[in-house]
């Protein structure tokens, strides 16, 4: 047997969140040394995954099934299909190495957290754990259970260690909006795991393998598509279910707030595109350019919301809403252009996200206050600071050499490509018609994200010093000060050599992108219209309850 | 038939049989030992449990008794009155782990330190193993006798306490009522068929013959599920449940919630699926009265529950939902819906009593049951709140604990028998539900009360068994296979042939 890298990936965080519980009370020193030991070993082997994933890339036009590494398979409950299979391709593999970076930074920027260490590390590893076994789940149930330990860290965590005045109404929000969504994704798998596949019975399994091999009846995915990707969109803070978002950031502690909008965001993109449009790819083409007009709402949207901001970490919370609306956009592009930036953008938006909450946070420790109207002059306190925030604000607004515009670019790129695809999809909306438009006004969207992160950046940082007010501010850690750096590097770095990133996201996003040209051009919008389709469902809900009644 | 017919005629009640030896030495146990300490006799009672859990066990494993491959006639003991199949194994393994556990978290409560309290819970787990064993309508009613008014008692035990009399008073006229009802049910069916076996009665009504005495049978149908629906706290006989959970011994509520409920549940299985009230299809009258009834008990019980604000209250009308929850397994009628019905309750087992134990420790500091007792749970003891929380996310379903594998197994079974609106309507009580338990985990992280710094104390026994449960909770919440695999082959002998 292989050394299960994966698993102890996915695992190992649980392992030390229960050592850390089982800690003396009074040892909470001990707590955070120990997160760390399990940050720096998730790290290592995330890198190693990384690295060996990127030395073999497989050749385009590899079935997703193949590209898969690191696989291990063991049967879990036999009898209904379930099995523990993990297994990364490129873009899991990514996203993996981001988490586990993220969950590090997040570490560190909690350093000096003194209400109830132990407690706030082992909740802290439990949602590393689940983010991480959610992108190495190759198994659909595996996938939503990792979903589900994912989601409720997050409420404990919000609830107790978050801004005191949002809270309580953040956290509860947050979780039902997001196992609301996660439920509903989940009877969508549960109907394809019953429903009879084209020329076949149905599959009775959680397999994606078989699963993204097999085609399932047209009016299924016509159906199912939205829930399945909605579901999951939720999470992925798609309009107008992004509501949750901006509360859960502001609500959550720095670390939290870093993990929420870093990774977990990406976990609902991440899950929407691998099992939404990856099983589904037919009900995708069918929806896509719908979805299309949703995620350019996100990001122009999201943009002037954020524009409203007082808060700075609304501002970022909402800015967050317009860059994941960018994600969504990519895999609404429909080409393999959109969803390698889609990719790219995912990793880049973690980390800027990343960057600008702990920015944020050690601001907000030091002043006691996020109201741009009331900091000014913060280079002369956090010299470092300024640096992050505007390298991370860049990035936003994706500036040529840094990892915003690798990820910007292709995703417009693939929207405006868009304008050759001629398909009467949902609502009589013939993409060719709009696509470029939707391009051009998304690109302007990102004009409104760079008025809102220099005002931002001239009033919070720039002005006139309060010395007074401020006097008795702690200069930043050396932890901090590493943090920052480490962020900031990862940006220019990928900005600057996209060849550490573009090859394998890519590779992670071909098989998705070829089901999708598969199924584009079979284009079979014939058996009537989606309204049709769901009027058969009622009429068949309709028969079940009268021949309910009938027997009762 | 197997080889020996005298000693698997033993060997069948053997566990009822080692109980009755624990209970003997229970009853004599002050001047058998002469203890210094009170805690020594429920000690010796869990003690006593666990071994006679451990001889179950290893009756199945070591002598194949009861056998997965034994046909119903190879199973039938003591004359078809009772059977030894892998469904009477796995509750007994429920039943006896429920009771050790109880005797566990109640040794340390003073006012339960006596040999009568700890002889009736063996005296009630004898009634609830021989209710899941039964297949004639009268050890149905005798063993749901012996069960009931051992829970009497164990309910009204807090003598001079005038809720504790309350809720045993409550729960005595309103058992004694529904049973009489369910006996007038029985008395019918007897009165049709002439027989009293429940596997002879399904035969008979199989064939087409049915159809003239219909009325009847949907009559005894109806009076029966009185009895079973009271046992199993469904709506709408479930309004004993809040007063007699609030008012009972807690430690005891815990077994009442799990163990007297998984009876309740057994002989519901048993009866329904061999037939004896109408042929088990969804075409059966009854069916339709079950399916009813399993919407309003989820719905109506979690409704409830947002609004109590005491914590025994509020446990009541989740376990009211979660009967709700399990009878889906029933009405789907397929092995899969029955063996996940089996797993729901063998998970409910360790669930409910661990949220129940915690509770035990904390009302004997604070002597009250209120919800708000539970603020700054976190900071008083971390233990007790890790243990609830595990507890309460294993009540709501949420991985890696076993309540999210209940519900998936009771879900997709639905699903597969075609009801996904029943799955559907479940799976938003589930997202009501969560709501008030997300509530209990904020009072214990969140809320901070005014005696945050006096740390609960939580002694050996209950330390044993708090863990133990929560062990099992995770456990079944990341394994479920194996015991998945076995409630599933188990619920093979509801169908037989």
């Amino acid at each position: 047997m292989e050394f299960p890298f994966l698993s102890i990936i996915a695992l190992s965080p649980i392992f030390f969140a229960i050592v850390i519980l089982m800690l003396p009370k009074d040892r909470g020193e001990n707590a955070r040394m120990l997160g760390l030991a399990a940050m720096v070993l998730g790290l290592i082997l995330s890198i190693y995954v990384y690295v060996a994933t990127y030395q073999s890339l497989p050749p385009a036009g590899t079935p997703w099934s193949e590209t898969l590494r690191f696989v291990e398979e063991h049967p879990w409950v036999p009898s209904i299909g379930l099995n523990y299979i993990v297994g990364v391709d490129g873009l899991s593999a990514t996203l993996v190495l981001l988490t586990a970076i993220v969950g590090l930074g997040g570490v560190l920027i909690s350093w000096s957290i003194d209400d109830r260490p132990r407690e706030f590390y082992a909740f802290f590893m439990l949602l590393v754990a689940g983010v991480h076994g959610v992108f190495v789940a190759v198994d659909g149930f595996l996938l939503f259970f990792f979903y589900e330990l994912a989601v409720l860290p997050m409420y404990v965590m919000i609830a107790v260690w978050g801004w005191k005045e949002r809270r309580e109404y953040a956290s509860m929000k947050l979780t039902l909006y997001l196992l609301i969504g996660s439920f509903i994704s989940f009877i969508s798998f549960l109907v394809l795991y019953f429903t009879p596949v084209e020329g076949g019975e149905a599959l009775q399994t959680f397999d994606l393998r078989i699963w993204s091999q097999a085609t399932f009846p047209f009016d299924i995915q016509r159906i199912w598509f939205m829930p399945l990707f909605l579901g999951f969109g939720v999470l992925a803070g798609l309009w107008p279910f992004h509501n949750w978002s901006p509360d859960g950031h502001v609500a959550a502690p720095t670390a939290v707030s870093m993990i929420h909008a870093g990774v977990l965001m990406k976990l609902g993109a991440y899950a929407s595109m691998r099992v939404g449009i990856q099983l589904l790819p037919e009900g995708g083409v069918y929806w896509l350019p719908f979805i299309l007009l949703l995620t350019l709402i996100n990001v122009v949207y999201g943009a002037l919301i954020a524009m409203r901001q007082k808060d700075l970490k609304y501002m970022i919370g909402y800015s967050s809403v317009s860059h994941m609306g960018l994600v969504s956009m990519g895999f609404a592009a429909m080409v393999l252009v959109g969803f390698t930036g889609a990719g790219i953008q995912m990793v880049s938006h973690g980390v800027m996200t990343a960057l600008f909450f702990a920015v944020v946070g050690m601001i907000y420790d030091r002043t006691h206050t996020r109201n741009m109207d009331d900091l000014s002059g913060m280079r002369k306190a956090l010299p470092w600071t300024v640096v992050a925030f505007i390298i991370a604000g860049l990035v936003g607004m994706g500036m040529p050499g840094l990892s915003g515009f690798l990820a910007e670019f292709p995703i417009f790129l693939g929207v405006w490509e868009g304008r050759g695809l001629d398909l009467t999809a949902v609502f009589g909306l013939n993409p060719s018609n709009y696509y470029g438009i939707v391009a051009i006004i998304a690109i302007l969207g990102i004009v409104i994200t760079a008025a809102y992160i220099l005002r931002a950046i001239h009033s919070v940082f720039f002005g006139e010093y309060e010395g007074e007010k401020w006097h008795d501010m702690r200069p930043l850690l050396a932890i901090d000060k590493f943090t920052l750096v480490m962020f900031s590097v990862i940006l220019v770095v990928i900005g600057l050599f996209p060849m550490v990133i573009a090859p394998i996201v890519e590779s992670g996003m071909a098989p998705v992108a070829d089901r999708l040209h598969v199924a584009q051009q079979a284009a079979q919008f014939h058996g009537g219209t989606i309204t049709g389709a769901a009027q058969q469902m009622i009429q068949i809900v309709a028969a079940n309850v009268m021949a309910w009644l009938g027997g009762a | 038939m197997s080889p020996n017919i005298t000693l698997s005629w033993v060997l069948a009640l053997a566990p009822e049989i080692g109980l009755l030896v624990v209970l003997f030495m229970v009853l004599v146990f002050d001047k058998l030992f002469k203890p210094a300490d009170r805690r020594q006799v429920g000690l010796f009672t869990a003690w006593g449990a666990l071994a006679v859990l451990v001889m179950t066990v290893a009756l199945y494993w070591v002598l194949d008794q009861p056998s997965a491959g034994w046909g119903v006639e190879d199973s039938l003991f003591w004359g078809g009155m009772m059977r030894n199949d892998l469904v009477t194994f796995v509750f007994r393994l429920m039943f006896l782990s429920a009771l050790f556990l109880t005797s566990l978290l109640s040794m340390d409560v003073p006012r339960l330190q006596k040999v009568e309290y700890f002889a009736l819970l063996i005296t009630a787990t004898i009634g609830f193993s021989l209710m899941a064993a039964s297949t004639d309508l009268i050890m149905v009613y005798m063993a749901l006798e012996t069960a009931s008014i051992s829970s009497y008692l164990l309910a009204g035990f807090y003598s001079g306490q005038t809720r504790s009399s309350e809720a045993g008073m409550k729960y005595f006229i309103y058992g004694a009522f529904t049973t009489a009802v369910m006996v007038y049910g029985m008395s019918l069916l007897y009165g049709v068929t002439g027989q009293t076996s429940l596997y002879f009665i399904g035969d008979l009504f199989s064939g087409p013959e049915i159809a003239a005495v219909q009325p009847l049978v949907l009559l005894a149908a109806v009076l029966i599920t009185v009895g079973f629906a009271f046992k199993t706290s469904l709506v709408p006989y479930h309004f004993w449940t809040p007063d007699v959970y609030e008012g009972a011994p807690t430690p005891f509520v815990g077994m009442l919630s799990t163990a007297s409920k998984a009876a309740g549940f057994a002989v519901l299985l048993r009866v329904f699926l061999s037939g004896t009230l109408g042929p088990a299809n969804t075409g059966s009258e009854w069916w339709a009265m079950l399916v009813a009834m399993c919407i309003i008990t989820m719905t109506l019980g979690n409704l409830v529950a947002i609004f109590q604000t005491n914590i025994k209250r509020l446990l009541a009308y989740s376990s009211i939902a979660q009967a709700g929850y399990t009878l889906i397994g029933l009405v789907t009628l397929t092995q899969d819906g029955s063996g996940a019905s089996m797993f729901y309750l063998l998970m409910y087992v360790f669930t409910n009593i661990a949220a129940f134990g915690v509770i035990v420790i904390i009302s004997n500091v604070t002597q009250s049951d209120e919800l708000k007792d539970l603020s700054g749970l976190n900071r008083r003891s971390p233990f007790l709140a890790l243990v609830m929380l595990v507890a309460v996310l294993s009540l709501s379903g949420i991985p890696p604990t076993a309540g999210f594998f209940g519900k998936f197994f009771l879900f997709k079974a639905a699903i597969d028998a075609g009801l996904w609106w029943l799955a559907l309507i479940a799976i938003v009580n589930a997202f009501i539900a969560l709501y008030y338990y997300l509530g209990i985990i904020k009072y214990m992280y969140l809320y901070r009360s005014e005696e945050d710094d006096v740390s609960i104390p939580v002694s050996r026994a209950a330390q044993v068994g708090l863990v133990v449960s929560t062990v099992f909770i995770i456990y079944l919440g990341v394994i479920a296979g194996p015991a998945f695999e076995l409630t599933r082959q188990a619920a093979a002998s509801f169908f037989p042939g």
